[in-house]
Protein backbone atom coordinates (compact mmCIF):
# COMPACT_ATOMS: atom_id res chain seq x y z
CA UNK A 1 0.00 0.00 0.00
CA UNK A 2 1.30 3.47 -0.88
CA UNK A 3 2.10 5.75 2.03
CA UNK A 4 0.47 9.15 1.69
CA UNK A 5 0.82 12.26 3.81
CA UNK A 6 -2.23 13.13 5.91
CA UNK A 7 -1.49 16.80 5.26
CA UNK A 8 0.06 17.79 1.96
CA UNK A 9 3.53 19.35 1.76
CA UNK A 10 3.90 23.09 1.19
CA UNK A 11 6.29 24.77 -1.21
CA UNK A 12 7.04 27.89 0.85
CA UNK A 13 5.97 28.90 4.32
CA UNK A 14 6.04 27.57 7.87
CA UNK A 15 5.21 24.16 9.31
CA UNK A 16 4.39 23.92 13.00
CA UNK A 17 4.59 20.26 13.97
CA UNK A 18 4.31 18.29 17.22
CA UNK A 19 1.57 20.47 18.64
CA UNK A 20 -0.20 18.67 21.52
CA UNK A 21 -3.55 17.38 20.27
CA UNK A 22 -6.24 19.98 20.87
CA UNK A 23 -3.96 23.04 20.87
CA UNK A 24 -3.93 23.85 17.14
CA UNK A 25 -6.98 26.12 17.27
CA UNK A 26 -5.42 28.12 20.11
CA UNK A 27 -2.31 28.58 18.03
CA UNK A 28 -4.30 29.75 14.99
CA UNK A 29 -5.88 32.44 17.18
CA UNK A 30 -2.67 33.24 19.01
CA UNK A 31 -0.88 34.03 15.75
CA UNK A 32 -4.02 35.57 14.21
CA UNK A 33 -3.43 33.30 11.22
CA UNK A 34 -7.06 33.50 10.14
CA UNK A 35 -6.64 37.24 9.56
CA UNK A 36 -3.52 36.93 7.44
CA UNK A 37 -5.34 35.73 4.30
CA UNK A 38 -2.75 33.08 3.66
CA UNK A 39 -3.57 29.44 3.05
CA UNK A 40 -3.57 27.49 6.31
CA UNK A 41 -3.83 23.73 6.53
CA UNK A 42 -4.57 22.21 9.91
CA UNK A 43 -4.38 18.59 10.99
CA UNK A 44 -6.05 17.49 14.19
CA UNK A 45 -5.36 14.28 16.08
CA UNK A 46 -2.77 12.99 13.64
CA UNK A 47 -0.96 9.87 14.74
CA UNK A 48 2.54 10.45 16.01
CA UNK A 49 5.20 8.04 17.24
CA UNK A 50 6.49 10.55 19.77
CA UNK A 51 3.17 11.97 20.98
CA UNK A 52 0.63 9.30 20.01
CA UNK A 53 -1.71 12.09 18.85
CA UNK A 54 -0.66 15.51 17.66
CA UNK A 55 -1.91 18.56 15.81
CA UNK A 56 -0.10 20.20 12.92
CA UNK A 57 -0.37 23.60 11.20
CA UNK A 58 1.02 24.50 7.77
CA UNK A 59 0.99 28.11 6.65
CA UNK A 60 1.61 28.78 2.98
CA UNK A 61 3.72 31.77 1.96
CA UNK A 62 4.09 33.11 5.48
CA UNK A 63 7.32 32.98 7.48
CA UNK A 64 6.83 33.04 11.20
CA UNK A 65 9.01 35.47 13.13
CA UNK A 66 11.01 34.37 16.15
CA UNK A 67 8.63 36.36 18.37
CA UNK A 68 5.61 34.54 16.94
CA UNK A 69 7.34 31.19 17.28
CA UNK A 70 8.15 31.91 20.94
CA UNK A 71 4.46 32.47 21.67
CA UNK A 72 3.69 28.97 20.38
CA UNK A 73 5.86 27.40 23.07
CA UNK A 74 3.37 28.51 25.75
CA UNK A 75 0.82 26.05 24.37
CA UNK A 76 3.11 23.64 22.52
CA UNK A 77 6.44 23.50 24.36
CA UNK A 78 7.83 20.71 22.16
CA UNK A 79 6.60 22.02 18.82
CA UNK A 80 9.02 22.00 15.92
CA UNK A 81 8.77 25.09 13.76
CA UNK A 82 10.32 24.80 10.33
CA UNK A 83 10.67 27.40 7.61
CA UNK A 84 10.15 25.85 4.19
CA UNK A 85 11.52 27.08 0.87
CA UNK A 86 11.00 25.07 -2.32
CA UNK A 87 9.72 22.10 -0.27
CA UNK A 88 12.93 22.00 1.80
CA UNK A 89 13.44 22.88 5.44
CA UNK A 90 15.80 25.85 5.38
CA UNK A 91 15.54 26.85 9.04
CA UNK A 92 14.41 25.36 12.32
CA UNK A 93 13.36 28.10 14.70
CA UNK A 94 14.77 27.64 18.19
CA UNK A 95 12.13 28.86 20.60
CA UNK A 96 11.96 30.04 24.18
CA UNK A 97 9.06 31.07 26.40
CA UNK A 98 8.04 34.68 25.74
CA UNK A 99 7.75 37.10 28.68
CA UNK A 100 4.05 37.69 27.97
CA UNK A 101 1.11 37.53 25.58
CA UNK A 102 -0.98 40.60 24.83
CA UNK A 103 -4.60 40.48 23.64
CA UNK A 104 -5.99 37.33 21.97
CA UNK A 105 -7.09 35.61 25.20
CA UNK A 106 -9.50 36.76 27.87
CA UNK A 107 -8.90 36.43 31.58
CA UNK A 108 -10.74 33.40 33.04
CA UNK A 109 -11.44 35.45 36.18
CA UNK A 110 -14.81 37.09 35.58
CA UNK A 111 -14.13 39.61 38.37
CA UNK A 112 -11.07 40.94 36.48
CA UNK A 113 -11.17 44.58 35.38
CA UNK A 114 -10.13 43.52 31.86
CA UNK A 115 -13.71 42.31 31.27
CA UNK A 116 -15.35 45.68 31.83
CA UNK A 117 -12.81 48.19 30.55
CA UNK A 118 -11.67 48.67 26.95
CA UNK A 119 -8.22 47.24 27.59
CA UNK A 120 -6.17 44.47 26.00
CA UNK A 121 -5.58 41.49 28.24
CA UNK A 122 -1.97 40.75 29.12
CA UNK A 123 -0.68 37.49 30.54
CA UNK A 124 2.77 37.13 32.05
CA UNK A 125 4.28 33.74 31.25
CA UNK A 126 6.10 31.85 33.99
CA UNK A 127 7.51 28.34 34.09
CA UNK A 128 7.49 26.74 37.50
CA UNK A 129 8.45 23.13 38.16
CA UNK A 130 8.32 22.41 34.42
CA UNK A 131 4.71 23.66 34.22
CA UNK A 132 3.81 26.74 32.22
CA UNK A 133 1.55 29.20 34.01
CA UNK A 134 -0.07 32.33 32.66
CA UNK A 135 -0.60 35.19 35.08
CA UNK A 136 -3.09 37.97 34.40
CA UNK A 137 -1.26 41.28 34.70
CA UNK A 138 -4.36 42.97 36.13
CA UNK A 139 -6.03 40.62 38.62
CA UNK A 140 -2.76 38.73 39.36
CA UNK A 141 -4.49 35.35 39.19
CA UNK A 142 -2.40 32.42 38.01
CA UNK A 143 -3.87 30.00 35.49
CA UNK A 144 -2.90 26.82 33.76
CA UNK A 145 -2.32 27.46 30.06
CA UNK A 146 -5.36 25.36 29.17
CA UNK A 147 -7.66 27.64 31.15
CA UNK A 148 -7.27 30.72 28.96
CA UNK A 149 -9.82 31.04 26.17
CA UNK A 150 -9.79 33.06 22.99
CA UNK A 151 -11.37 36.50 23.38
CA UNK A 152 -14.51 36.73 21.28
CA UNK B 1 15.49 34.58 61.99
CA UNK B 2 16.91 37.48 60.05
CA UNK B 3 16.48 35.73 56.72
CA UNK B 4 16.54 38.92 54.69
CA UNK B 5 17.02 41.48 57.39
CA UNK B 6 20.74 41.75 56.78
CA UNK B 7 20.06 43.18 53.35
CA UNK B 8 17.40 45.51 54.69
CA UNK B 9 19.62 46.84 57.45
CA UNK B 10 22.38 47.66 55.01
CA UNK B 11 19.83 49.65 53.05
CA UNK B 12 18.81 51.69 56.08
CA UNK B 13 18.09 55.17 54.82
CA UNK B 14 17.93 57.30 57.92
CA UNK B 15 20.79 59.64 58.39
CA UNK B 16 20.92 59.96 62.16
CA UNK B 17 22.63 63.37 62.05
CA UNK B 18 20.10 65.35 60.09
CA UNK B 19 17.09 62.99 60.31
CA UNK B 20 16.62 62.95 56.56
CA UNK B 21 15.13 59.82 55.08
CA UNK B 22 15.67 59.22 51.36
CA UNK B 23 12.39 57.78 50.19
CA UNK B 24 12.41 54.33 48.59
CA UNK B 25 8.83 54.89 47.38
CA UNK B 26 9.08 58.34 45.83
CA UNK B 27 7.08 58.39 42.59
CA UNK B 28 6.20 54.69 42.91
CA UNK B 29 2.74 53.13 42.72
CA UNK B 30 1.66 50.86 45.58
CA UNK B 31 -0.58 48.27 43.97
CA UNK B 32 0.30 44.84 45.27
CA UNK B 33 2.12 43.57 48.32
CA UNK B 34 4.31 41.30 46.25
CA UNK B 35 5.87 44.29 44.48
CA UNK B 36 7.13 45.89 47.68
CA UNK B 37 10.65 45.08 48.82
CA UNK B 38 11.52 44.38 52.44
CA UNK B 39 13.50 47.63 52.56
CA UNK B 40 10.47 49.62 51.34
CA UNK B 41 8.19 47.93 53.87
CA UNK B 42 10.60 48.57 56.71
CA UNK B 43 10.91 52.21 55.73
CA UNK B 44 7.12 52.61 55.87
CA UNK B 45 6.97 50.93 59.29
CA UNK B 46 9.86 53.05 60.56
CA UNK B 47 8.29 56.33 59.45
CA UNK B 48 4.85 55.28 60.72
CA UNK B 49 6.38 54.68 64.17
CA UNK B 50 7.90 58.16 64.06
CA UNK B 51 4.57 59.71 63.06
CA UNK B 52 2.83 57.86 65.88
CA UNK B 53 5.21 59.21 68.50
CA UNK B 54 5.64 62.78 67.24
CA UNK B 55 3.73 65.64 65.66
CA UNK B 56 3.63 65.07 61.94
CA UNK B 57 5.24 67.67 59.68
CA UNK B 58 3.27 69.25 56.80
CA UNK B 59 4.76 66.92 54.22
CA UNK B 60 1.76 67.18 51.90
CA UNK B 61 1.50 70.98 51.94
CA UNK B 62 0.13 72.21 48.58
CA UNK B 63 -0.58 68.62 47.54
CA UNK B 64 -3.99 67.40 46.43
CA UNK B 65 -4.85 63.77 46.94
CA UNK B 66 -7.72 62.22 44.97
CA UNK B 67 -9.61 59.64 47.02
CA UNK B 68 -11.53 57.61 44.45
CA UNK B 69 -13.74 55.09 46.20
CA UNK B 70 -15.86 53.31 43.61
CA UNK B 71 -17.36 51.20 46.39
CA UNK B 72 -18.17 52.01 50.01
CA UNK B 73 -15.43 52.03 52.60
CA UNK B 74 -15.30 53.35 56.16
CA UNK B 75 -11.95 52.75 57.82
CA UNK B 76 -9.73 52.78 54.73
CA UNK B 77 -11.32 55.92 53.29
CA UNK B 78 -11.47 57.85 56.53
CA UNK B 79 -7.97 56.89 57.61
CA UNK B 80 -6.59 57.98 54.23
CA UNK B 81 -8.50 61.26 54.53
CA UNK B 82 -7.26 61.77 58.09
CA UNK B 83 -3.69 60.97 57.02
CA UNK B 84 -3.89 63.44 54.11
CA UNK B 85 -5.30 66.24 56.28
CA UNK B 86 -2.86 65.66 59.15
CA UNK B 87 0.05 65.99 56.71
CA UNK B 88 -1.33 69.30 55.42
CA UNK B 89 -2.70 67.97 52.14
CA UNK B 90 -6.11 68.49 50.58
CA UNK B 91 -8.69 65.89 49.64
CA UNK B 92 -10.80 65.65 46.50
CA UNK B 93 -12.77 62.64 45.36
CA UNK B 94 -15.87 60.57 45.95
CA UNK B 95 -17.01 57.77 48.21
CA UNK B 96 -19.25 55.70 45.98
CA UNK B 97 -20.04 55.41 42.28
CA UNK B 98 -23.61 56.67 42.75
CA UNK B 99 -23.19 60.20 41.45
CA UNK B 100 -20.36 59.58 39.06
CA UNK B 101 -19.90 59.84 35.33
CA UNK B 102 -19.22 56.13 35.52
CA UNK B 103 -22.97 55.72 35.94
CA UNK B 104 -23.28 57.48 32.59
CA UNK B 105 -20.91 54.96 31.07
CA UNK B 106 -17.55 56.65 31.56
CA UNK B 107 -14.67 54.19 31.76
CA UNK B 108 -12.38 53.94 34.77
CA UNK B 109 -9.52 54.94 32.49
CA UNK B 110 -11.20 58.20 31.46
CA UNK B 111 -12.08 59.05 35.06
CA UNK B 112 -8.50 58.46 36.19
CA UNK B 113 -7.05 60.28 33.17
CA UNK B 114 -8.94 63.42 34.16
CA UNK B 115 -8.23 63.14 37.89
CA UNK B 116 -4.52 62.67 37.29
CA UNK B 117 -4.53 66.23 35.94
CA UNK B 118 -6.20 67.52 39.10
CA UNK B 119 -4.35 65.63 41.83
CA UNK B 120 -0.79 64.78 42.86
CA UNK B 121 -1.65 61.21 43.89
CA UNK B 122 -4.67 58.97 43.36
CA UNK B 123 -6.06 56.44 45.84
CA UNK B 124 -8.35 53.86 44.24
CA UNK B 125 -10.82 51.44 45.83
CA UNK B 126 -12.77 49.46 43.21
CA UNK B 127 -14.88 46.27 43.20
CA UNK B 128 -13.09 44.83 40.17
CA UNK B 129 -9.78 42.98 40.54
CA UNK B 130 -6.87 44.72 38.84
CA UNK B 131 -8.63 48.10 38.71
CA UNK B 132 -5.85 49.88 40.59
CA UNK B 133 -3.22 48.53 38.19
CA UNK B 134 -5.23 49.72 35.21
CA UNK B 135 -5.61 53.10 36.92
CA UNK B 136 -1.84 53.23 37.45
CA UNK B 137 -1.25 52.51 33.75
CA UNK B 138 -3.55 55.39 32.86
CA UNK B 139 -2.39 57.91 35.45
CA UNK B 140 0.67 60.08 35.19
CA UNK B 141 0.59 60.40 38.98
CA UNK B 142 1.31 57.70 41.58
CA UNK B 143 -1.57 55.40 42.48
CA UNK B 144 -2.32 53.55 45.73
CA UNK B 145 -4.50 50.46 45.67
CA UNK B 146 -6.98 50.82 48.53
CA UNK B 147 -8.58 47.45 47.74
CA UNK B 148 -9.52 45.87 44.39
CA UNK B 149 -12.21 43.21 44.67
CA UNK B 150 -10.91 40.03 46.27
CA UNK B 151 -7.40 40.70 44.97
CA UNK B 152 -5.19 43.01 47.04
CA UNK B 153 -5.28 45.47 49.91
CA UNK B 154 -1.60 46.33 50.39
CA UNK B 155 -2.04 49.26 52.78
CA UNK B 156 -4.01 47.00 55.14
CA UNK B 157 -1.13 44.49 55.05
CA UNK B 158 1.32 47.28 55.88
CA UNK B 159 -0.73 48.40 58.86
CA UNK B 160 -1.07 44.77 59.96
CA UNK B 161 2.71 44.39 59.90
CA UNK B 162 3.12 47.68 61.77
CA UNK B 163 0.65 46.54 64.42
CA UNK B 164 2.36 43.16 64.82
CA UNK B 165 5.75 44.85 65.16
CA UNK B 166 4.24 47.23 67.72
CA UNK B 167 2.53 44.63 69.91
CA UNK B 168 5.17 41.90 69.70
CA UNK B 169 8.32 44.04 69.24
CA UNK B 170 9.26 41.87 66.27
CA UNK B 171 7.84 40.19 63.19
CA UNK B 172 10.41 37.46 62.50
CA UNK B 173 10.01 34.28 64.49
CA UNK B 174 6.28 34.69 65.19
CA UNK B 175 3.52 32.12 64.76
CA UNK B 176 0.43 33.64 63.16
CA UNK B 177 -3.00 32.11 62.58
CA UNK B 178 -5.15 33.43 59.72
CA UNK B 179 -8.77 32.61 60.49
CA UNK B 180 -12.01 32.78 58.52
CA UNK B 181 -12.56 33.55 54.86
CA UNK B 182 -9.09 33.00 53.42
CA UNK B 183 -10.40 32.50 49.89
CA UNK B 184 -12.04 35.83 49.14
CA UNK B 185 -10.43 38.06 51.77
CA UNK B 186 -8.12 40.53 50.04
CA UNK B 187 -6.55 41.57 53.34
CA UNK B 188 -5.53 37.94 53.87
CA UNK B 189 -4.10 37.65 50.35
CA UNK B 190 -1.93 40.74 50.78
CA UNK B 191 -0.88 39.77 54.29
CA UNK B 192 0.03 36.20 53.27
CA UNK B 193 2.19 37.59 50.46
CA UNK B 194 3.88 39.97 52.92
CA UNK B 195 4.73 36.93 55.06
CA UNK B 196 7.05 35.68 52.29
CA UNK B 197 9.52 38.43 53.28
CA UNK B 198 9.63 37.41 56.93
CA UNK B 199 10.32 34.33 59.01
CA UNK B 200 6.70 33.63 59.96
CA UNK B 201 4.98 30.30 60.70
CA UNK B 202 1.39 30.38 59.42
CA UNK B 203 -1.61 28.41 60.67
CA UNK B 204 -4.52 28.60 58.21
CA UNK B 205 -7.89 28.09 59.89
CA UNK B 206 -10.93 27.96 57.62
CA UNK B 207 -13.62 25.66 56.30
CA UNK B 208 -12.38 23.69 53.26
CA UNK B 209 -14.51 25.79 50.94
CA UNK B 210 -12.85 29.04 52.07
CA UNK B 211 -9.22 28.01 52.20
CA UNK B 212 -6.31 30.08 50.87
CA UNK B 213 -6.16 30.04 47.04
CA UNK B 214 -3.64 27.64 45.50
CA UNK B 215 -1.67 30.39 43.83
CA UNK B 216 -0.92 32.01 47.18
CA UNK B 217 -0.10 28.65 48.80
CA UNK B 218 2.34 28.03 45.92
CA UNK B 219 3.92 31.43 46.55
CA UNK B 220 4.33 30.62 50.24
CA UNK B 221 5.94 27.28 49.38
CA UNK B 222 8.31 28.83 46.86
CA UNK B 223 9.45 31.31 49.49
CA UNK B 224 9.94 28.71 52.21
CA UNK B 225 7.08 29.90 54.43
CA UNK B 226 5.93 27.07 56.72
CA UNK B 227 2.15 26.72 56.88
CA UNK B 228 -0.49 24.17 57.80
CA UNK B 229 -4.27 23.86 57.43
CA UNK B 230 -6.63 23.60 60.39
CA UNK B 231 -10.36 23.27 60.84
CA UNK B 232 -10.87 24.87 64.24
CA UNK B 233 -9.56 27.70 66.38
CA UNK B 234 -9.14 25.42 69.38
CA UNK B 235 -6.27 23.59 67.66
CA UNK B 236 -4.19 26.71 67.06
CA UNK B 237 -4.88 29.13 69.93
CA UNK B 238 -2.19 27.69 72.25
CA UNK B 239 0.43 27.76 69.50
CA UNK B 240 0.27 31.28 68.10
CA UNK B 241 1.40 34.82 68.91
CA UNK B 242 -1.10 36.51 66.58
CA UNK B 243 -4.66 35.45 65.83
CA UNK B 244 -5.72 37.26 62.66
CA UNK B 245 -9.51 36.94 62.47
CA UNK B 246 -11.60 37.78 59.39
CA UNK B 247 -15.28 37.98 58.64
CA UNK B 248 -17.13 34.95 57.32
CA UNK B 249 -20.06 35.98 55.18
CA UNK B 250 -23.14 34.02 56.18
CA UNK B 251 -24.60 34.24 52.68
CA UNK B 252 -21.89 31.94 51.33
CA UNK B 253 -23.28 28.95 53.30
CA UNK B 254 -26.45 27.07 53.98
CA UNK B 255 -27.71 27.23 57.57
CA UNK B 256 -26.29 23.88 58.68
CA UNK B 257 -22.82 24.65 57.32
CA UNK B 258 -22.84 28.12 58.81
CA UNK B 259 -23.66 26.77 62.26
CA UNK B 260 -20.73 24.35 61.97
CA UNK B 261 -18.34 27.07 60.84
CA UNK B 262 -19.59 29.37 63.54
CA UNK B 263 -18.73 26.75 66.12
CA UNK B 264 -15.22 26.30 64.78
CA UNK B 265 -14.20 29.81 63.72
CA UNK B 266 -15.88 32.13 66.21
CA UNK B 267 -13.70 33.44 68.99
CA UNK B 268 -15.08 33.49 72.52
CA UNK B 269 -13.24 34.32 75.79
CA UNK B 270 -13.21 30.66 76.94
CA UNK B 271 -11.22 29.69 73.83
CA UNK B 272 -8.48 32.03 75.00
CA UNK B 273 -7.89 30.08 78.22
CA UNK B 274 -5.05 28.18 76.56
CA UNK B 275 -3.54 31.22 74.82
CA UNK B 276 0.04 32.39 75.34
CA UNK B 277 0.20 35.55 77.48
CA UNK B 278 1.56 37.57 74.54
CA UNK B 279 -1.20 36.50 72.10
CA UNK B 280 -2.81 39.45 70.35
CA UNK B 281 -5.96 39.31 68.25
CA UNK B 282 -6.17 41.32 65.04
CA UNK B 283 -9.11 41.87 62.69
CA UNK B 284 -9.31 44.20 59.67
CA UNK B 285 -12.87 45.14 60.74
CA UNK B 286 -15.79 45.40 60.40
CA UNK B 287 -16.49 42.32 62.49
CA UNK B 288 -19.92 40.77 62.54
CA UNK B 289 -20.00 38.02 65.12
CA UNK B 290 -16.72 36.18 64.64
CA UNK B 291 -15.27 37.84 67.76
CA UNK B 292 -17.50 37.80 70.81
CA UNK B 293 -17.79 41.31 72.31
CA UNK B 294 -16.54 39.90 75.64
CA UNK B 295 -13.16 39.28 73.98
CA UNK B 296 -12.76 43.08 73.73
CA UNK B 297 -12.21 43.17 77.49
CA UNK B 298 -9.32 40.70 77.43
CA UNK B 299 -5.67 41.86 77.16
CA UNK B 300 -5.46 39.89 73.92
CA UNK B 301 -7.77 42.20 71.94
CA UNK B 302 -5.74 44.54 69.72
CA UNK B 303 -8.03 45.19 66.73
CA UNK B 304 -9.04 48.72 67.67
CA UNK B 305 -5.39 49.75 68.08
CA UNK B 306 -4.80 48.06 64.72
CA UNK B 307 -7.50 50.21 63.09
CA UNK B 308 -6.01 53.35 64.66
CA UNK B 309 -2.60 52.46 63.23
CA UNK B 310 -4.07 52.75 59.75
CA UNK B 311 -3.68 56.52 59.94
CA UNK B 312 0.05 56.46 60.80
CA UNK B 313 0.90 53.85 58.18
CA UNK B 314 -1.03 55.69 55.49
CA UNK B 315 0.61 58.97 56.52
CA UNK B 316 3.98 57.31 56.09
CA UNK B 317 3.03 55.93 52.70
CA UNK B 318 1.73 59.25 51.37
CA UNK B 319 4.76 61.12 52.72
CA UNK B 320 7.20 58.68 51.12
CA UNK B 321 5.43 58.54 47.76
CA UNK B 322 5.29 62.32 47.38
CA UNK B 323 8.62 63.38 48.90
CA UNK B 324 12.05 62.42 47.59
CA UNK B 325 13.47 63.11 51.03
CA UNK B 326 11.46 63.06 54.21
CA UNK B 327 12.69 65.22 57.03
CA UNK B 328 11.69 63.73 60.36
CA UNK B 329 11.24 66.11 63.28
CA UNK B 330 13.32 65.21 66.29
Amino acid sequence: MNKTLSVSAIQNGTVIDHIPAGQALRILHLLRLLNKKCQVTVGFNLSSQRMKLKDLVKVENYLLTKEEADKITVFAPDATINIIKNFDVVEKIITQLPPGIEGVFSCPNQACISHVEPVESFFIIKEQSKRVHVICKYCEKIFDRNQVKVKI
Amino acid sequence: MARVHTEACSLSTINQNDSIMKSLLYGHDVLSMKELSLAQIQQVLELAATFKSEDVPALLKNKIIAHCFFEPSTRTRLSFETATLRLGGQVIGFSSDESLSIKKGETLQDTIQVLSHYADLIIVRHPKEGAARLAAETSAKPVINAGDGANQHPTQALLDLFTIQECQNKIDGLAIALVGDLKYGRTIHSFAQACTLFDIRLFLVSPDSLTLPDFICDELKRNGVRFSFHQSLEEVVPKVDILYMTRIQQERFNDADYQLIKKRCILTPDLLATAKPNLKILHPLPRVNEIDAEVDKTPHAYYFQQAANGVYVREALLALMLNENVQVLT
